[in-house]
């Protein structure tokens, strides 16, 4: 019980995860849904340094270090299309989002 | 013993701080609470070892990141509230069904994964830093250096799109509405 091993931060990574997966699946408005896909990634990110820890293999931490770089790109690209949609159609509702509807 | 109490300490909080963002209805306390999990995330890498890492969480995610989104927030009206209904009950379900099979991948991937060997082991008597620049600069340069340039375009993309003008939809105007802003536009 004491003892921490690599379970305990996987058992975490997982419920971080399922966390940022129901934040995925039941919110509507598209900005809590992206602070959702960063825990989602935040998640990943604690189970890769945990097994490049307790494995001693430094490749989990360049994932990780690999996994926050696509993070800020992405925050970069999704908040400017955020913008864009907001100001044509004044709603950042996600049933509002259907101009590619076939 | 002081481990195990750091462990469980920053679970609860960090698992509280992340509850609170996607149950919230508040757009700010959703970011506050994402910012706050985000530091305690940060203390797990440093109890793992991993101190580049965490340093790094700490100003890329909580310095930047989270400016970013407190920025763009203020082009939102995130005082009016979006409704919140439920969507598809076969797809709630069908995620759900996956979730709980990566709950089994996750707890089963220790047991069969006895006999791995590092391919980078941990080099003695370096600092955390040393280490991760030694590889990140040997075995990963070329992902590195990608990684920069996919942040470059990024960064264009991203001010391009925000400086767009938008007085004009084309998804909702009609044909012959589309036909005059092009003639227009050939005029002029």
């Amino acid at each position: 019980m004491m003892e921490i091993g690599l379970n305990h931060y996987l058992v975490l990574s997982t419920i971080l995860f399922a966390i940022g997966l129901v934040g995925v699946m039941r919110r509507k408005n598209l900005l809590l849904l992206f602070f959702a896909t960063e825990i989602l990634l935040n998640a990943v990110n604690v189970a890769f340094a945990a097994i490049s820890h307790y494995y001693g293999d430094l490749t989990g931490q360049m994932f990780a270090f690999f996994v926050i770089a696509i993070a800020a790109s992405e925050v970069a690209v999704g908040l400017g299309l955020l913008i864009v949609w907001y100001k044509r159609h004044s709603s950042i509702d996600l049933d509002a989002l259907t101009a590619m509807k076939g | 013993m002081f481990e195990a109490v750091a462990f469980y300490l920053f679970a609860f909080l960090t698992i509280t701080m992340f509850f609170i963002t996607v149950t919230t209805s508040q757009a700010l306390y959703a970011l506050s609470a994402l910012a706050a999990g985000m530091i305690f995330i940060s203390a797990f890498f440093f109890i793992l070892g991993a101190d580049f890492l965490g340093a790094v969480q700490i100003i890329v995610y909580t310095g930047a990141v989270m400016a970013l989104y407190a920025f763009g927030m203020m082009f939102f009206d995130t005082t009016r509230e979006v409704k919140e209904k439920q969507g598809n009950k076969y797809i709630i379900v069908g995620l759900s069904t996956l979730a709980a099979v990566l709950v089994v991948v996750i707890f089963a991937a220790p047991m069969v994964s006895e006999n791995i060997v590092a391919l980078y082991p941990a080099i003695e008597g370096v600092g955390n830093t040393q280490e991760v620049g030694l590889i990140l600069f040997t075995k990963y340069l070329v992902p590195f250096e990608v990684a920069a340039i996919m942040l470059l375009v990024a960064m264009v993309a991203g001010i391009v799109l925000a400086g767009k003008k938008m007085d004009l939809s084309i998804t909702l105007m009609n044909d012959a509405e589309i036909e005059e802003q092009n003639n227009t536009k050939v005029l002029s």
